[in-house]
Order: C-alpha cells, then structure tokens, then sequence
C-alpha cells in the first residue's frame, strides 16, 4: 500500500472484485490469483467467458493462473521492475499512451526542481554510510503562489514525462531479456497487449499480491504497474485499476485501522519523537493544494485526527489539552516493524511479546532468529483460536524444531480466541467492502472474543495503575470506556464508534440555523467531521458504516445497474460507499465518460453523476478539480515527491541474494536504501554456494498456516514439497516423489520433489538460472505431515518502503536425499 | 486289499472323503457362483446368506476346494495318466453311450472319459483358482489391472460353466451306470460291476489278491 | 448455477440384474440432467473434491505427497472425484499446457457398471440419467469396476460395498445441484438440463474457438450412448491427453461377452447338458450289471485264488 498512496492518494485496490467482469485484458504479475484467490478469480472467468477478455500470466512457474490464460510469460523472480520499466519504454517509443488523460491526469507535465538527477542506479543525495537518501532535490519547482510549475506541451526537459521517457530508455526489449530471462517474443507479445488498452475503449486490470509486495523493492514493483495503468488511461475506470488482491479475508481492514507501529486509523500517522507538540505534529500536515482549485482532501486531517482522539479519551480530550496529543506513543525510530521487533528480541532488547491471531514463527524470515528471539523472552502471550508452533516453539520436533526446552526459559501464556466463524463483526476484503458477519456456531471449550480478551487485559491494566499509579497512566485511566457492558464490548457498539456520532448538535457551517445532526446521533458519513471536538469518529475512512439508518455492512441488496458489478447496496465500501476509487477519471477533461459503453460517472452541466458514488465534490467543475482528490496536486504522480524511500521512479535492484550481480550497476546489492541489521547482512548467501534462485508461495489447498489442521485440506497437500524444472531434476538425479534438501545461508529444509514442466530454466545475463519454488503451509503441528517451515531459509530484510520482507527471492541450494525428517 | 467275495475293494475311507470334500466345495461353489453369474439365479445367495456373504464365501470354498482337489489329484494322477486303451475305448464312444460294453475294449481302472474328466477338472481348478484370485477385489484387487479382470471375469464364467458341465456329465454317469455310486459310499463294487466296467482293473485287483493269498 | 428449472422427480427406469443382458442406451429425453466441466476454466483448485467429501460426509486419510499435485492420486472409496493434472507440451504452439480434469463417474446413458452388475437393484438408473449405487442391495463383488469404461466405481476396505459420485442425487431430488458445482469458485462445473449443458458448451467452444483452440469441443462420448458429465475440452480430438480420458469409450467387448452371451449361452449350455442327460437316460435306460457280469466277475477272482 506503500506505492498506491504515493501514487494515487489512498493505498487500497481502486476498484472491486465484481468489477474485474467489466474488463478487456488481465495481467497478473506479482500474484497468483487462481492459486491464492481463487473465489475472487471467478471475476476473470467472467470476463473472459462473457466479454472475450485476455488474460496474461508473467511469473517464474506456469502457475494455476497460467493454466486458463491467454498467453505466458516467464519472468526470473525480482526483475519484475525491469520488466515493468520495460514495457513502460516499449509504450513510449510506439505511442501507446492514453495522450489526454496523461495529460490531464497525472503530474507528466509537472516541472521537477533542477539538480535532481539519476545515475548508474541511484538518484541524487544517496548516502550509502546510512542506506538512505537525502530527498531535498526530489521536489517540484513551484511558481510564486506555491503551484507547481507545468508544461503542458511536456517538452521541457525536467518534466516528469521527458525524466520518465529517458529513465526508462535503459530498458530496452533486449535488457529486459537480459535481466528478467523473459524471451523477447515473449516480452513484446505482452507489452503489444498491454499497449492495446491505450484505447479509451479499452481497459486493463491488474491483479498481484505477495508476489510484488514480498521483495525488498516490493512498493516500487507495483508503482510500475501503476505508472503504465496512468499512462494507458485505466485508472478510475470500469474494469481498471490496480488491483492488490489480499492474503487475508481482513487485511485490508488491518492497515485500515492501523494496526500498523506507525499508523493510527485510516492512514493517519503515529507521531514521531521530533513531533514534540501538536502545532509541530499538524505543522506539516497542512496539505495546501499544490495546483489551484483542487480539494487536496487530506486538508480535512486535523478533522480526523481529532474525532479519532475523541474516540479514544472523550471528554479527556479537549481543545486546551490539543485533544490529549501527549497520550499518544511518539515513534523514536520509522516504525516497530516485525522485522525490528524481532531483531531487538534477539539481542534481548524486547523481552515480553503479545502475538494476536498469527504465527510469527512460521511466518517471519530466518527462522532460526525467530527461535533465538522467542527464546530469550520473558514472557510470551499468544491469542489464537488454533494451537501454532509459535505458542509451542519450546517444544523438540526432531530437525522440524530443533530445540532444547531446558534451555528455554520463556513463559508461555495461550489464550484460545474465537475464528471469524465463532463470532460477530466485520472483515474488510481487498474490495474495501466492509461485510458483517455474524457466527456459525459456539466456540469450544474456553475461547473468548478477542474484544473480551482486550478489554480483560485493559481492566486489569487500569486496576493496577489505580492502585499503584505509574509514571503516566492518563492513557490507560482516561481512555474513553462507552460500552454497556464494562467486561466486554459489543462488536456493534465498536462498530457504532468507529462509524462516529454527533457529541454536539451539528449546525451547516453555511447557515448556522440549519440543524446538520442532532446530538448523539450516528454521523452519515466523513464529510461532516469536525475540528473542535463536536465529532468523534474511530476511523474517519469508515465513517458512513454504521449510521442512523443502521449497520450499513450488514446490507444484502445483491441488485445491480445494468449489469454493471457495482451492487451498491450490498455492505458498505470505504469511502463512502464508493465502488471504484478514482472514478472522476472514466470522464474526460469535460466531463464526459472516455467510453460511452462504460459510463460510471459523468459530468451533467451541474453535478456528478451516475453509477457510482462520485469519488469528488459533486459540484467540482470538471476542467478544474483534478480526479486524484488525495493528492495536494489533484492529479496522480508518475513521479513522487520524497514520499518513497528509494526513488521517485522506480529502479531495477537485484533481490539481496541472487544468481547474477545487477548488471545497471555490479556494485549495488540488493535495494541501496533497504533497511539491513548487520547481523542478517552477514546471513546472505551467494550464488557460488547456493546457486539456484528460490521462491516462496501458497497453495490454493491451504490456507497460510491453519488449514493444515483441517483433515480435508491436509489431505488435498498432505506433504511439504519443493518444485524443480525437469533439467534441474535431470541434473542433479531427482526424480518425482524423491526427498530433497534444500540450504540456504540461514539454514536447510528437507521436503518431497515435485519435478516439473511448469518450471523452465532461464537464461539471464547469459547465464542459467533454475528456479526452486517452495510452498509454505507446514509446520510441526495439524493434520498435516509434519513439514519444515519453509521461512527457515528466508533472508531477514525487507522492503525499503514498508518492511515487508523478501520472501519471493533468495538462493538456495537443493540435493537429492535418501529419507525425510527425522522427527522426535 | 481283501474284500468280500463278489466285491472289489475301489476307494480307501480316505479317498472317498477327500472325494466328497471335493465335491460338496464344488456343488457350493457352482450354487454360489451361479447365484451372481445371471441374474434369475440370485436367489440361489439365499442359500449362503445373502448376496454378500456369497460374495464373500464364494472365494473361500473355492481355497477349500483348490486344496481338497490336490489331495485327489496326487492321489489318483498315476492312474489317469494316459495309455493305449484310452484311444480305443474312445472309438468305441458310441456303444459306451448305448451301454453296449460287450463292444468295448477292456478298460483298467479309468476309462477316458474318467480321465478327461479328472483332467479336465484339474486344468479348468487351475483356471478358476487363477482368474478368481484376479477377482478377489477383497484382497487381491490393487493387484492387477482393470483390463486384465475383465478377461479374467470372463474366464472364470467360462472356466466355471465347463466345470459344471463335467460336473454334470460325472454325477450323470454315476447315476447312469448304475452299482456305481457305492464305489463313493462303501468304497467297494459288486465284482459284475468291474467286469462289466472295468475289466482289465478287475483283473489285476484279483490278480493282486492272488499274490496276496498264495504268498 | 441455477437449477431450478431442472427437473427434480427421481424415476428409476433401470435397475441392475432385473433384466437380462444389455439392453442398451437410455433413451434420450428433456428429463436429461447434465454436470457439464468446462476444463478450460478449471483452475483446479481442488473445492469440488473438498465439497464431495464434506457432503457425502467421507473421511479421506492424509496421505503423501507422490511428486505431483494430484491427492489422492486415485479415486477412492471416499474421494468420488479427483482433479487429476497433466503437463502437456503442445507440439503445435511449443507451449506448455497444464489440463486439469476433474474425474468422477461420468454416469452414462448406457452404463457398462449396470450392465456388469449381478445384484438386483444395487445399481438403479433414473429417467434424468443419473447412475446410482444402492448399498443395501450392493454386494461389494467388485463387477461394476469391471464394467465401467472409465475405471471409476471403487470398493470399500470395511464395508466391501462400491461407492462412486451419486451426481448428488440427493441434492438434485429437491431441486439442488451438486455439491462440485456449488463449490466451484469459476464455474467450471455447472449443472442443469443435458440440452441446456449442452448448448452452454456450445457458447464456450465458440469462445475457446476464436482463442485458437481450432479443435475445442465437447466430451459426450456416443460409445456409450452420451454421458450426464460431460467435459468442455480445449483438445476435443484428443482426449486422451486429459490423464487418458478414453477417445472412444464403450463398454468393453470382454464384459459385453461376459454379460452378454457367456451370461446367456452358459447357462443354456448347462441346461442343456442337464437336459441331455435325461434325454439320453430315458432312451437308453440305466447301465445295469447283469447276473451274468457278476458270474464273470467273481469267476476271475476265483481263478485268481
């Protein structure tokens, strides 16, 4: 979500699973959805049995999405960039751009402020002691009223289009064969179709997943497809859009809330230690419009940040205490990610842990150091409604989890949770769709709600500060309590907090007489948020979900216009309702849709209107406020500001550990600003030793580490296994079925051989390249065989932007073995 | 070999039940079998219980039957090997079948007929017990191919209705010729039932008891 | 899909061992359902077979991983369906092609399993086409695996009774349809009328047509009289590589000899030899020994002594 925010203003698929139908060509690259998704696949097939559409498959194996599409590509796992880049140049040099939307839409005609520069890989201020960049020179140049500088014929050269046109220069057909292994036939077949959806009357979508995310360049893969969807005109439009299908049926839900170390809800920052006050916190959160007339809607932040701490403290909030600003934690470092949380468990720093509904120790990277961190713990409390291996990480499974118990002195504390099945609420899918649920049966034997287990562990919080008091417990003793039961909150009345109500009489700010909401009511919607403690509102981008007029979530109005996909009264999508993010874009300049058999919103002479809630101020005149209503500029960035880490374009980097050096630049390893404890720098593995290049991935048979314990599931992948090509079988003497071991610097796992044709050797930067795929899924507990957690061979580092780690490429080496894990 | 007078002495106590063993197997297994071979039949698997537990005895009587059917085979191979008067005697297939044995070449103690049945009976239990081991699905079913049980289905319906038919024409003949059955019962036959069946056996059972009698 | 309109009324026509021999194929009628898999549109996400054994309520054993994604790799007497997985290079194009066919009873119109069949009404066919195996009467002889073209009816270990996919008769008695079906994330199973399946393939040879796949088709094998599963295939002209879906599947001439004329002419023949044994008996009257055999005989053991 790292690379759509910077991109488009919000971080979240643009438009819904149901739209996918309305689509002409599918590209899935850096996901898998048949394989990881395959209910939300039904979408493809629709749109392929019902409108002819195509499907293109870029991926190291001939995967289950490959097997129904149109046309395949192999492409070497990492080099998706290169490839992205590549197509992006191909665009380019035949005139493949959607010119009047480019124009219009996105920041091509943008100034870029002279002495920015990119050279041999790195753009100017990197500094390699800190692996960071100094970003003052990756800024605009701005006119006297504080607007960016355009040209609108684009032939100045530090426009973002002619840095763009000559970024991408390098990667040529022939480089991009070079580099990812993807035959150049190949490579041009996809960028000819790709190139196709230029047409106005033409769309593409993309779906990907883990497969861009888990690289550490993962945001700046999927900023590549985002620039060639702004450049082909798909964005905001019916059967468009970037689609970053989730692992989770919740995921989307858990950065919506921020359950992230630097983020509180809806996408608001957690403070960082130099934010000493709260003048200092909103001074850089002005979101002044950098282009006349546009909304620049994060304008409206103090509004949500303030109904949030109303949620939280109430009456303890208020104006003279800047909305209890100082109960928040202030960040000392970017964010407590899982990466660094684990490093400073490892070196003892962090001794008491709380794991809530996941598996760190089958799920994290280098999986010994997950050990060795687990084990130095104090104490480690884990809520979940299944036994995991991280809850019984103290225990000897033989070579599975080679341990010594007497060695541990961790205490453990397992509190058996309800599943999703057990009770009520709402989960928030890739779609932003907002469904509640309500339970399929008891939970068994002792298992709580998590909301009964959070408010346990509050109570008896708050019960020890009131007896012993504490260095600041206003935190703990003020936050805001409203539920009927103290013991456990309903999920409606969280519900109903998070949508937010009235804590005054609300007055229209244009007629002071006019009565907006009356006191104590639920709030329609965001728009009626205030700044001075009037409104409280748990998460502003939800707000519209629980109103007077009832859960909104729980709406099961299937019915749709014109069969169209769009079900607007089925749940409730975050923001406001909205179906397809961005939508203003399906119209052109004047307001009149780029496809007439495509209409989503159009522009009457007065108002937006149409099939969807319009994503813009219903009155915004359509040649002045731009789609991209987030973004200060109004329009969205092919080039980003200093808002990524490593670059304002994306750069092709090697992963950390792979079989060629990068061939733009042999003296870069890995992504150059990628975050790297030393001790994990000295645990990669080179291709000398460990010459084939790996990587990890589900099974549509399994769901990450639960359904392991469903005898079904276990039955349909009973075993761990890891995919070979048949040349790297004949090879190296493995055949189908036989025991391999498989080594990477950080340690081996043993698993079955699946030898296949759907794997095919590449050649890149003239060497070959086998790929070993590993799927995840099993542990040491379930139904099951008992099978190594594939994360043992992971590299501990992670994506530059947001920490998610390189999961998807590193090195191993795989030989044949005689039998399979000894377990005790 | 002593008999009374007037008697020949033809099958020991346990030759004749080792014999019935044979046949009571043999009748059960061509009840049994029957019973599933065609369907106005399928009330015979009343007679063993049901349908399914004549499926699953079928194949049992069917050991009971391989093993007692060797005891009869080692027992009597000897005498069913093949000699000259085998031929003649099947020349003189018609007056055997008119009864008119005065025609007919002296015979030891098998005719040919006898040894095409033992024979016969002994190649087609080879037969059966081979192809019903292919479809004993019970216990042998992984064991080979769908293909390869279909003939052996086959097999085992033709090998069984041939059997039957031997079974048939035996128990005929041991109602037709009368004197006959008490060779199986008592073990002997009336001395005019050997010269009339069997004389050349007569005569080396008497000369037998002579060197017994002078010695 | 919807299924409404498919009939629901469960009429036997047929019953296994009722009536001699094989009476061939059942006649064709607007009663006709159909599951129709439109193997292009599989994914093989392995729901149908999960779907089948919770509504059937089996237990499948966890079992081993044989170096192929197919588990279990066999039909079984609890898994009625398999996805089974071939990698196939297309000597055409030089690409890779990964054919994923669901297996499971095809429930012919002329089923070699019924026709196999020694017990009476252990396996019933119904006016809509559906095959099924009653257990009460089954007696677990294993005769309809010989009978079937597609080798699909499996024995079980405890009960020695054969199971295979019941197209979800149950189901489709109240208006339902299969649990596949249902659980297909893409469609690729549906369920519905044979005519209204069938002009539904139609529609997708048409797509898989203008997508290069000059040789799409419809699996509906006439050999035995058409099937009420039948598969949309990207490669119609060569079923075979679909994990050796039969090309011209009938029922086998060995079993047609078995249960046709071997069923007839053996026992007729046996009859026949009973009946020539009286016939024989009657004219020729018993085989006596006279008197004067019995004169002779003793006289030889006389002479002996």
């Amino acid at each position: 979500m790292a690379s759509l925010a910077p991109t488009f203003g919000r971080g979240a698929m643009t438009n819904s699973w149901t739209d996918i139908k309305n689509t002409d060509l599918v590209v899935i690259m850096g996901g898998n959805a048949a394989e990881a998704h395959p209910c939300g696949f039904k979408w493809v097939t629709e749109a392929k049995a019902k409108r002819g559409a195509k499907l293109i498959v870029v991926d190291p194996r001939f995967t289950r999405s490959a097997a129904v599409a149109d046309f395949y590509a192999p492409i070497r796992q990492g080099t998706d960039i290169a490839f992205l880049l590549g197509v992006i140049n191909y665009l380019i040099s035949n005139d493949k751009i959607q010119w009047e939307y480019t124009k219009a839409f996105t920041n091509a005609s943008y100034i870029v402020k002279e002495g920015f520069g990119y050279a041999d890989g790195l753009f100017t201020g990197y500094d390699e002691a800190k692996r960071d960049y100094d970003r003052s020179t990756w800024e605009h140049e701005f006119d006297e009223n504080g607007y960016v500088k355009t040209d609108p014929t684009l032939a100045h050269p530090r426009t973002v289009w002619q840095l763009l046109k000559k970024h991408v220069a390098t990667y040529t057909p022939e480089m991009v064969e070079r580099i990812c292994g993807t035959p150049k036939a190949k490579f041009l077949k996809v960028a000819e179709m790709i190139g196709e959806t230029s047409k106005p009357d033409k769309v593409m979508t993309s779906m990907y997943a883990l497969g861009w995310t888990q690289h550490s360049k993962g945001s700046q893969n999927i900023r590549g497809m985002a620039m060639i969807q702004l450049l082909l005109g798909n964005m905001g439009m019916r059967g468009g859009g970037m689609n970053a299908l989730r692992g989770h049926s919740n995921i989307q839900g858990l950065t919506d809330l921020g359950l992230m170390s630097n983020l509180i809800p809806g996408y608001l920052n957690m403070p960082v230690e130099a934010e000493v006050d709260f003048a200092k916190y909103m001074g850089t959160r002005g979101f002044k419009p950098l282009q006349p007339g546009q909304m620049s809607f994060w304008q409206n932040y103090k509004k949500f940040f303030v109904s949030f701490q109303k949620s939280m403290w109430g009456d303890a909030a208020t104006k003279d205490n800047d909305w209890a600003y100082d109960y928040l934690p202030k960040l000392d470092v970017p964010g407590y990610d899982i990466l660094r949380a684990f490093d400073m468990m490892a070196q003892g720093k962090m001794n008491g842990y709380f794991c809530q509904g996941f598996n760190p120790l089958q799920s994290f990277p280098n999986r010994a150091k997950s050990l060795a961190a687990l084990s130095k713990l104090k104490f480690l409390v884990v809520m979940d409604p299944l036994e995991t291996e991280t809850a019984r990480f103290w225990e000897n499974h033989g070579e599975i989890n080679n341990v010594n118990p007497k060695d541990i002195q961790t205490e453990v504390f397992s509190l058996p949770a309800t599943c999703f099945a057990e009770d009520e609420g709402s989960l928030t899918n890739s779609s932003r769709l907002l469904q509640w649920h309500w339970p399929g049966g008891d939970a068994p034997g002792q298992a709580k709600s998590d909301v009964w287990i959070m408010s346990q562990l509050w109570l008896r919080l708050k019960a020890l500060y009131e007896k012993e008091g504490g260095a600041f417990p206003d935190p703990i003793l003020k936050l805001r309590w409203p539920y009927k039961d103290t013991n456990e909150a309903t999920p409606e009345e969280i519900a109903r907090e998070i949508n937010g109500s009235a804590l005054e009489t609300l007055y229209d700010p244009a007629d002071a007489s006019k009565v907006l909401l009356e006191k104590g009511k639920q709030l329609p919607g965001f728009a009626v948020l205030r700044d001075d403690g009037s409104t409280t509102c748990g998460n502003w981008i939800y707000s519209g979900c629980f109103t007077e007029a009832g859960n909104m979530m729980a709406r099961r109005d299937n019915s749709e216009r014109d069969d169209w996909g769009n079900h607007p009264g089925w749940a409730f999508s975050w923001p406001a309702n909205r179906r397809i993010l961005y939508n203003r874009a399906s119209a052109d300049v004047s307001g009149k849709a780029w496809d007439p058999k495509r209409k989503l919103i159009e522009w009457d002479g007065a108002k937006w209107a149409g099939y969807d809630i319009p994503d813009i101020a219903p009155a915004s005149k359509p040649d002045v406020v731009m789609p991209f209503i987030m973004n200060p500029e109004g329009v969205s960035r092919l080039w980003v500001r200093g808002m990524m880490r490593d670059g304002p374009f994306p750069v092709h980097y090697e992963p950390f550990e792979s079989p060629i050096p990068n061939v733009l630049n042999a003296k870069i390893r890995g992504n150059p600003v990628s975050r790297i404890f030393p001790g994990d720098l000295a645990a990669l593995g080179t291709s000398d030793k460990f010459p084939y290049a790996a990587t990890t991935y589900r099974l549509t048979e399994h769901f990450h580490f639960w359904t392991k314990h469903v005898r079904v599931n276990a039955m349909l992948q009973p075993e761990a296994f890891v995919e070979i090509s048949e040349q790297l079988g004949a090879e190296k003497g493995i055949a189908k079925g036989d025991w391999v071991r498989v080594s990477s610097a950080r340690g081996f796992i043993k698993a079955k051989a699946v030898v296949t044709k759907r794997i095919k050797p590449m050649i890149c930067d003239g060497k070959t390249v086998h790929v070993v795929g590993i799927p995840i899924h099993y542990g040491f507990i379930g139904a099951a065989r008992p099978g190594f957690g594939t994360n043992t061979l992971t590299p501990f580092v992670g994506d530059a932007n947001i920490e998610t780690p390189e999961f998807k490429a590193f090195l191993v080496n795989v030989e044949r073995i005689d039998s399979g894990p000894a377990i005790a | 070999m002593s008999g009374t007078p007037g008697t020949v002495s033809r099958y020991t106590a346990p030759a004749r039940a080792n014999h019935w063993v044979t046949a009571i197997s043999l009748v059960l297994l061509a009840l049994s079998g029957m019973s599933l071979f065609h369907p106005s039949l399928f009330f015979l698997t009343n007679l063993f219980g049901g349908g399914a537990s004549t499926r699953a005895i079928h194949p049992w009587i069917g050991v009971v039957l391989v093993v007692s059917f060797a005891g009869l085979f080692f027992r009597f191979v000897r005498l069913n090997l093949p000699n000259a008067d085998d031929s003649a005697w099947m020349r003189a297939l018609p007056a055997v079948l008119k009864g008119d044995e005065e025609r007919v070449p002296e015979i030891g103690k098998y005719n040919a007929g006898q040894k095409l049945v033992f024979w016969g009976m002994a190649l087609l239990i080879l037969v059966l017990v081979i192809s019903g081991l292919l479809i004993w699905d019970q216990y042998f079913a992984q064991y080979s191919r769908v293909e390869t049980k279909r003939y052996a289905a086959l097999i085992h319906a033709i090998g069984a209705v041939v059997v039957i038919l031997i079974l048939i024409a035996h128990v005929y003949a041991a109602i037709w010729v009368r004197g006959t059955i008490s060779a199986m019962t008592t073990g002997s036959v009336t001395a005019g039932w050997a010269w009339r069946h069997h004389r050349k056996w007569l005569r080396e059972e008497a000369a037998k008891e002579g060197r017994a009698g002078k010695a | 899909m919807a299924t409404s309109s498919v009939p629901s009324t469960l009429e036997i026509v047929r019953k296994s061992a009722t009536k001699g021999g094989i009476t061939g194929a059942l006649q064709p009628s607007a009663n006709e359902v159909a599951k129709l898999i439109d193997v292009s549109k599989c994914i093989g996400c392995k729901a149908c077979q999960s779907a089948c054994l919770e509504w059937n309520d089996k237990v499948e054993p966890v079992g081993i991983n044989h170096g192929v994604y197919d588990n279990p790799i066999d039909l079984t007497e609890n898994s009625f369906t398999v996805m089974r997985f071939t990698e196939w290079d297309n000597p055409m194009t030089g690409d890779l092609e990964w054919l994923i066919r669901k297996d499971g009873c095809m429930h012919c119109a002329d089923p070699g399993c019924l026709a196999a069949c020694p017990s009476p009404g252990a396996i019933v066919q119904y006016a809509n086409g559906i095959v099924d195996f009653d257990s009460d009467n089954c007696i677990g002889c294993g005769y309809c695996v010989k009978g079937c073209p597609f080798n699909v009816p499996r024995i079980s270990k405890v009960e020695v009774k054969a199971t295979k996919c019941t197209l979800c008769v149950d189901r489709v008695g109240v208006g339902q349809g299969p649990a596949c079906a249902k659980a297909c994330p893409t469609q690729a199973i549906t369920f519905g009328t044979k005519e209204a399946m069938k002009k539904q393939a139609d529609t997708r040879i048409a797509d898989l047509k203008s997508r290069g796949y000059d040789q799409a088709g419809l699996y509906d094998p006439p050999g035995v009289g058409g099937t009420h599963v039948m598969y949309v295939l990207h490669h119609a002209d060569q079923p075979q590589i679909y994990a050796n879906l039969p090309k011209d599947p009938h029922i086998s001439r060995v079993v047609q000899a078995w249960k046709g004329i071997g069923k007839i002419g053996g026992l007729g023949l046996i009859g026949l030899a009973a009946v020539a044994g009286f016939v024989h008996h009657a004219v020729m009257g018993a085989n006596r020994v006279t008197a004067e055999d019995e004169k002779k005989g003793a006289k030889v053991q006389e002479d002996q002594v």
